[in-house]
């Protein structure tokens, strides 16, 4: 099938699909959140500010700024590398109209650090339907990057990267509502770390192996599934949960389980709990330690590509301020959600503590994240 | 790729167009529940989607969280 009829079958369900009562737009906001993740030797903090406005009801426009400030001596980069520092800021921009139950999103995102910039472009459809039981969404998303290389200014690689999102959500009883999500992404270009490196047996050397530049193959497409579901208690709270399948051309297959729960208290909290966990095969080509240099055409020893299992748990607590006195403001809240998390890796060694090659005790970390932010709505 | 897209692509379609004259079994008067914030899926899309982009930083997995893509400079 060519890429046309494709397209022209979207645009038919579009045109099928019934049109009554007009949807709504989300509301007014402003958000000014401070981030901050600290685990394995990784400190990365900053500021991410939101603001949407809607305009004739019909149409609104969505600005999002976005820093990470990265102070990094993680264990891939003491063991091969020096700690550094740098900065990536993030703009996008989006635009929402309302047609009927047909909302149109488009959004273009530039991310941009002292070795890597990313372009991206998505457009988004969803549609109301069934007495505005069922939402149904379409997504697809281009991307264009391009890898650098500190200390290499000739150093340039692409990557292209496409992405299609399938979505429907839908209210099951007074009570529950549920949603099923696919996404399918392709990735074309230089999709390794230029920095990054694998490590082999070598008898010459004394601690019993060598190192290598890492080398991926050009393309990857992934697959990912989810069904969730939200629940209305008999008394005023909610539960959650999530599940999620991933596969992809690399062999990585994962599986996320995510549950949660809100509680509100009063008129002006509202507490969360919620745990979440991750669980990956590792790539076809990931190896800890490969038995000789060159082994295999390709060779990964990002432990992001290792066999490991995560566990999360998050709580967060959002208070409603009294009013300011603000005319222009409805409402406002302050947020503080925080997020531990336990990684634990079946095949990616701890090379720092030494030992014989391969037989070093396995990797493990713990991280935090703190998120703390302010969202008005006016 | 446009093969992968086609099917689901056509049964939405098909759903969409066949079945408009569903009666809604949920009232509108009975759905007093999905308008109180805590049961909105993505109650601040500024926070969630700072999470999603540690989760996509640290795991191979991507996709399918109801977020858009993008860029993320990851690799």
């Amino acid at each position: 099938m060519t890429r046309r009829p494709t397209w022209a079958l979207l645009l038919l369900a579009l045109a099928a699909a019934p049109g009554a009562r007009s949807g709504v737009l989300p509301d007014d906001r402003a958000d000014v959140l401070y981030h901050r993740y600290d685990g394995g030797g990784v400190t990365i903090d900053g500021p991410s500010l939101l603001v949407r406005k809607k305009f004739a009801e019909q149409y609104s426009v969505s600005a999002n700024y976005y820093v990470d400030m990265v102070s990094s001596a993680s264990i891939d980069v003491v063991t091969t590398a020096s700690p550094y520092k740098e900065e990536r800021t993030q703009g996008s921009l989006a635009f929402d109209m309302l047609n009927g139950k047909t909302q149109y999103s488009v959004n273009f995102t530039n991310s941009d650090e002292n070795d890597y910039t990313a372009n991206s472009a998505s457009l988004d459809i969803s549609q109301d339907m069934f007495g505005d039981l069922t939402t149904v969404s379409f997504g697809f998303s281009r991307g264009w990057d391009e890898v650098r290389k500190r200390g290499d200014t000739d150093f340039s690689e692409p990557i292209d990267r496409s992405t299609y999102r399938l979505g429907l959500s839908q209210i099951v009883t007074p009570r529950l509502m549920m949603g099923v999500n696919y996404e399918l992404v392709t990735d074309e270009g230089f999709l390794n770390n230029p920095y990054r490196s694998v490590r082999y047996v070598d008898p010459d050397s004394a601690s019993g192996y060598a190192y290598q530049p890492e080398a991926y193959p050009r393309t990857r497409t992934s697959s990912a599934a989810s069904i969730n579901g939200r629940y209305f208690l008999p008394y005023r709270a909610a539960v959650h949960g999530e599940y999620r399948f991933f596969t992809d051309t690399w062999g990585i297959d994962s599986s996320t389980v995510r549950i949660g729960y809100t509680h509100p208290w009063g008129e002006k909290w509202i507490f969360e709990a919620g745990y979440r966990w991750y669980d990956q095969s590792a790539a076809d080509f990931y190896s800890d330690l490969f038995p000789r240099q060159d082994a295999q055409n390709f060779l990964a020893r990002d432990k992001e590509l290792s066999t490991f299992t995560s566990h999360m748990v998050s709580l967060g607590a959002t208070y409603e301020l009294p009013p300011l006195g603000w005319k222009f403001l409805q409402r406002s809240t302050v947020n503080l959600f925080y997020e531990r998390f336990r990684f634990e890796y079946d095949d990616f060694r701890d090379i720092t503590a030494g030992g014989q090659a391969g037989t070093e005790p396995l990797y493990g970390f713990d991280a935090d994240v703190i998120r703390v932010y302010v969202s008005g709505w006016f | 790729m446009t093969r992968a897209l086609a099917m689901p692509t056509l049964l939405a379609c098909l759903v969409m167009a066949g079945c408009s004259g569903v009666e809604p079994w949920v009232k509108p008067y009975e759905r007093q529940n999905f308008a109180d914030p805590i049961m909105s899926a993505n109650r601040d899309p500024v926070a969630a989607s700072y999470l999603n982009h540690v989760f996509e930083a640290r795991e191979g997995a991507r996709g399918a969280t109801g977020a858009h893509g993008g860029g993320c400079g990851c690799n």
